[in-house]
């Protein structure tokens, strides 16, 4: 068994004069005094990457300036699925006796440190360096294209993807740490400036400075525990070219592999933390996922079954369209904010119960996917 | 040297073509290149060109580009296209394409590069 044991999580935004160490610190700080325990009790770390600091030892170079000689460490990298692939490995190293606390960190100055276009260009390399990026396509080019052919299969309309990008605010809005605190509605939506048709700015998330990290443990250190019940991946592919069809896709993939390791079904679930890049992305992963019918998730968002106090409260610190995205550390505040809801200490967003969470993280174009189920034993 | 057949040049290396490899063992069509079929793993796929004809599967304008030469084009429309020969592939095409269209490929210069363009084909 493996136990989420602490959590730490910076304000995202503008952290002028913070390197990614920094970021990274203050965050794994947090984290470990969350879980009350001391530095050197920590015998593992995982940490993500940073692209305005790129290093072929990252762990090894932030153990070394936090103070902690690991008996275990490296760098994972699927882009915006690295933190959920990292908490994966750190329940089985946990699970396999290899370490006891795992700390898992990632942290970027990526608003502050470098350049808006100089991030758009770094993250369009995932692109086929050949094939793709010679046409000049972005992150938002790419996701929409998926977009386009999404919308065509399924009748979803610009309109309904604009709901999802006014819940996230509508979440950050109730988060002192979130980047964005104006309320926005579908026309502030359908109006932002075009980015990559169909996605206009307010259906892309931002480009953030933060830190995030926690500790993963093979026992409890305080009264309520949260237990990692089951998690797996999906790899279908790297290029958007090479996509399998939209009813192939690794998510569906991997939530079935979850489910199986975990002996969870998607009725049991009550809080949901999922991967939103862009309001593409969560649209299609919620149905991918099978918490809402085909083309039928932006209705469930105008319901509001997915606010604070619906039937299934989604990313309540307004996830990375709102609460904001530092590349790896991104989607882990997603995990962040799932074991404040489990533990009960979401303040003015606390959910009835959450007692069983999903989470999920896609990286690279829908192309790396893992999905986990965590549940409070306490 | 090996036994593979010299590489048919295509708009990647700045040729006015679009080439894609077909495997004799197993049939599979792949466009990116490779000295081996990613289906069945057998050496020297068949280097082919292709017609330039196909269908429009998904569409994206770009309004936004990140660097000086690629921003002097904006915007422009990133298409995938289904090839009558069995491969997908990125390209650029007409801004008032729709998925589903029939389009025939041509080549324009975009940035500096030589660049596969997509429009409706003329019936």
């Amino acid at each position: 068994m493996s136990f989420i044991t602490g959590v730490g999580l910076t304000a995202f935004g503008r952290h002028e004069g913070s390197s990614s160490l920094d970021l990274m610190s203050k965050a794994a700080t947090l984290a470990i005094a969350d879980a009350g325990l001391k530095r050197n009790e920590i015998d593992g770390i995982l940490c993500g990457y940073s692209t305005v600091a790129p290093h072929i030892m990252l762990a090894t170079v932030f153990a070394e300036h936090f103070g902690i000689r690991p008996t275990y460490a490296h760098a994972v990298q699927v882009g915006g699925a690295t933190g959920l692939a990292m908490t994966m490995l750190a329940h089985h190293l946990v699970e396999a006796g290899v370490v006891r606390h795992v700390l898992v960190v990632s942290g970027e100055n990526r608003l502050t440190g470098q350049s808006r276009d100089a991030s758009i260009l770094a993250l369009a390399q995932v692109g086929h360096p050949e094939y793709e990026v010679p046409l000049g396509p972005t992150i938002p080019a790419y996701y929409g294209l998926v977009a386009s052919r999404y919308m065509h299969e399924y009748g979803v309309t610009q309109e309904d993807l604009a709901e999802f990008a006014v819940l996230m605010r509508a979440h950050a809005l109730t988060h002192p740490g979130a980047q964005f605190h104006d309320a926005i509605t579908v026309a502030d939506v359908m109006a932002s400036k075009p980015v990559a048709l169909p996605l206009k700015l307010l259906d892309c998330c931002p480009v953030s400075d933060g830190g995030v990290a926690f500790v993963i443990s093979r026992e409890p250190t305080s009264e309520t525990g949260v237990r990692v019940l089951g998690c797996a991946q999906a790899h279908t592919h790297q290029h958007v070219t090479a996509a399998p069809a939209l009813s192939a896709l690794g998510a569906e993939i991997a939530i079935a592999r979850a489910k199986a390791a975990s002996g969870v079904a998607i009725s049991d679930v009550r809080y949901a933390a999922v991967y939103d890049s862009f309001t593409i992305t969560l649209a299609m992963l919620l149905e991918d996922l099978g918490l809402a019918g085909r083309g039928e998730a932006a209705a469930r968002v105008r319901s509001g079954h997915f606010s604070c106090d619906g039937e299934m409260p989604l990313n309540t610190h307004g996830g990375l369209l709102s609460y904001g995205h530092c590349g790896v550390g991104g989607a882990m505040a997603h995990l962040v904010e799932t074991h404040l809801q489990m533990t009960g200490r979401a303040e003015s967003r606390q959910v009835r119960d959450a007692s069983i969470a999903l989470l999920h993280g896609d990286g690279g174009v829908l192309s790396s996917h893992v999905s986990m189920f965590l549940e409070r034993t306490r | 040297m090996s036994g593979s057949k010299q590489a048919l040049t295509d708009w990647t290396a700045g040729e006015e073509a679009i080439v894609y490899q077909s495997c004799a063992a197993c049939g599979a069509r792949q466009y990116f290149r490779r000295s081996f079929c990613c289906v069945c793993g057998a050496p020297n796929p068949t280097e082919k060109r292709a017609s330039g004809e196909g269908t429009v599967y998904a569409i994206s304008l770009v309004c936004r580009a990140a660097t000086p030469e690629t921003r002097a084009h904006v915007p422009y429309n990133i298409v995938l296209v289904d090839t009558i020969e069995g491969f997908r592939m990125m390209a650029h095409g007409d801004n008032e394409l729709a998925i589903g269209d029939k389009v025939t490929a041509r080549f324009a210069q975009f940035a500096g590069r030589l660049v596969p363009y997509f429009a409706r084909t003329k019936t």
